[in-house]
């Protein structure tokens, strides 16, 4: 009975992260590059929303993960253009575009499918989990039958998308022309530009990379986890991705590690509710929610590691003299 | 000789109307592709939230509540500190307005429980900002961050009280019991009978007596000059010997004091009850307000009754029109704060090529 209970919150962590990796990675790729992304959020939910909403119109899930793709790229590029060309407030851009999707999405869904501001159940739209070869003949061995069939395999494409995207990410912050001049751009843009690096490029080619990795978050909201799209259904996911980053120090192997702990304590949740436990007795789920954000302050007060974000953060970039 | 600086009345008058008109024509679009007519709904929103005296009381009791919003995003301004914590700053200082209020409800006279509960609730909204305020001044954690986190650590926690201590027993829903009538703020309409059955009540009055207090304190005070010192140039002020790790704390504490405030305006002058949530995004509308506001006391008194306006205008909308629900609104703020606050020097260019082309002529 132990065991079933941590093999499920295995499992359920492997599921919870994708949605906080994808936006924890859009959101290193803008930060890196100086642009402060408190939009992830309002990105989820809009393309959270349009895959749901055009993968039932199409009945086909790739059609509804491509208009995510769009919508949520669309939303980047007016962050960028609001960052980047107007030197606008970057904060102030991340919040308005999340009021303003929190608003919109619930509005369109309404106007579409008059269900109370959700879309209908997308049954066969949904992405379908991958079933490895071999798993029904492994199913009968203890532990590897399920680690086999139901841990690496019988997951959907996009947590393997998800998990891929992690060396991925590394090589191109660390080992690539694009992350050098991207981390450049982030720590000292004025070094960057003397250097003949375009800032003004690099951080919009930056955004525009967030944008695509942020839908994946969305897409995997509704097509993978729920099956519809619900009203303001990210909850708070762009937030503790931004969290994520920051616990990680703006660096990809950490910050997905931070998603890991971040989906652990989702997944906790879920088996403690109703739970004794000895000395602190039955903890309220509502206060298990609280812990990600606590343990996020602690670490920000450099009580547990100190985090340093990137020096040009949030600062628009204007060539001098 | 070409300026390259706008005059005054053209960054603090101009260019929010023209922002402001950018954003409701975006909005006007959509109500457009929603296949309603934009004009006819313009026109609905301005007769009931402005001409027809019951709709004005309740939108200027939207806007007391948005007032001590966007002064507590206001006056971290000053100081160079964006505090997105109001919401869990006015969500707890619900709190310590209700604790007073449900101890003492039974033994005290309204003119002394209603003070006592108005402290509580500015105490637990300071001490709330305290310690993301403590945190920027000690510690170096930024203040934006630490206040997102502490709006989530609000809700859980608001959850968790509400829910375990709260509620009264046999009852289900989340929320405290009522408060005895004691506790309930003074209505406007015993005054002005005009106003018809609505909650509009004396924090309004408070709220623009909070607004000139602002303005004294901001621009005529010593206090207000550190204030404004540390906003603009943290180092030179330092140099100037303003304590600044002092002056961010202060800064947060009245920042949070004045969020807790908002909520006195709800819970004691309309609900009379604790409920789940009862901020609804009250908080976050501050932020536009002070943008939009440019943190200048009549900034903010116009943005407070336009928002108040949007939410009462827009719930009579919604119901006249089922194409555009509520919720439009809430998109509507996105749209005037991307407007007003992100890309708020958008048309200055142009504005500048204007004067310099009528200047040339004169």
């Amino acid at each position: 009975m132990e065991d079933f209970q941590l093999a499920s919150i295995v499992v359920s962590t492997i599921r919870n992260a994708p949605v906080l990796m994808f936006a924890a990675l859009a959101g290193l790729f803008a930060e890196r590059s100086g642009v402060v992304d408190i939009g992830l959020e309002g990105k989820i939910l809009a393309s959270a929303f349009a895959s749901a909403a055009v993968a039932y119109a199409t009945q086909n899930p790739w059609y509804g993960i491509l208009a995510g793709m769009g919508v949520s790229v669309a939303l980047a590029m007016i962050q960028a253009f609001v960052s980047i060309t107007q030197k606008g407030n970057q904060l102030v851009c991340g919040i308005a575009i999340n009021i303003a999707m929190s608003g919109l999405t619930f509005v369109l869904a309404q106007f579409f499918f008059q269900q109370g501001g959700r879309t209908p159940d997308l049954r066969n739209a949904r992405l379908v989990d991958v079933i490895l070869p071999g798993t029904a003949a492994l199913d009968h061995i203890p532990v590897i039958g399920w680690l086999y069939g139901h841990l690496i395999g019988g997951q959907s494409v996009l947590v393997y998308v998800a998990f891929l995207l992690l060396p991925v990410v590394h090589w191109v912050v660390y080992h690539s022309r694009f992350g050098l001049r991207l981390r450049a751009c982030g720590e000292n843009p004025h070094a960057a530009d003397a250097a003949g690096v375009s800032v003004e490029r690099t951080r919009y080619l930056a955004m525009f990379v967030a944008g695509v990795l942020c839908s994946f978050s969305g897409a995997y909201l509704t097509l993978v986890q729920s099956g519809f799209f619900l009203r303001d259904m990210s909850a708070g996911a762009g937030y503790l991705a931004l969290t994520a980053l920051v616990f990680g120090n703006w660096r990809p192997l950490h910050t997905v590690l931070g998603c890991l702990m971040f989906g652990l304590f989702g997944a906790i949740q879920i088996q403690l509710e109703g739970v004794d436990i000895p000395v602190v007795g039955r903890l309220p789920g509502s206060l298990i929610q609280a812990i990600p954000y606590i343990v996020t302050v602690v670490v920000l007060a450099g009580l547990m590691a100190k985090s340093v974000a990137p020096k040009a953060i949030g600062k628009p970039f204007v060539k001098s003299r | 000789m070409k300026k390259t600086e706008l005059p005054r009345w053209a960054t603090g008058f101009v260019l929010p109307i023209l922002n402001l008109m950018s954003a409701l024509l975006v909005a006007a679009l959509v109500i457009h592709l929603l296949g309603e007519s934009p004009s006819e709904s313009l026109r609905i929103l301005v007769d009931s939230a402005i001409l027809d005296p019951e709709g004005l009381a309740y939108t200027l009791f939207y806007a007391s509540t948005f007032i001590f919003a966007g002064l507590a995003v206001s006056i971290a301004m000053q100081a160079g500190l964006f505090n997105i914590g109001a919401e869990g700053q006015m969500y707890v200082g619900g709190l310590g307005l209700t604790w007073a209020v449900l101890a003492l409800d039974a033994h005290l006279p309204g003119w002394l429980m209603i003070p006592i509960a108005m402290i509580g609730a500015a105490v637990f909204g300071a001490l709330w900002a305290f310690i993301p305020g403590y945190l920027q001044a000690k510690r170096g954690s930024h203040v934006v961050v630490t206040t997102i986190m502490f709006n989530f650590i609000a809700a859980s926690l608001m959850n968790f009280v509400i829910v375990k201590y709260l509620i009264p027993e046999g009852q289900q829903n989340p929320a405290s019991r009522v408060f005895a009538d004691s506790a309930a703020l003074p209505l406007l309409n015993k005054i002005f009978p005009v106003l018809g059955d609505t909650p509009l009540n004396i924090s309004f009055i408070l709220a623009i007596v909070a607004l000139v207090i602002y303005g004294v304190m901001v621009w005529r005070s010593s206090w207000g000059y550190e204030l404004r010192a540390t906003g603009l140039n943290a180092h030179a002020a330092h140099y100037a010997g303003v304590r600044i790790s002092r002056t961010i704390i202060v800064t947060m504490l009245v920042s949070g004091a004045l969020a807790g405030l908002g909520a006195v305006n709800s819970v004691m002058g309309s609900t009379h009850y604790l409920s789940l949530n009862f901020p609804a995004g009250a908080g976050f509308v501050g932020i536009a307000i002070a943008l939009m506001g440019r943190q200048h006391p009549v900034g903010i008194f116009l943005s407070s009754v336009l928002f108040g306006a949007l939410i009462q205008g827009g719930f009579d909308l919604s119901l006249e029109k089922p194409n555009i629900p509520q919720e439009t609104f809430i998109f509507i703020q996105g749209l005037i704060i991307l407007f007003c606050g992100a890309m708020e020097n958008f048309y200055a260019p142009a504005i500048l090529k204007l004067i310099n082309l009528t200047r040339k002529e004169a």
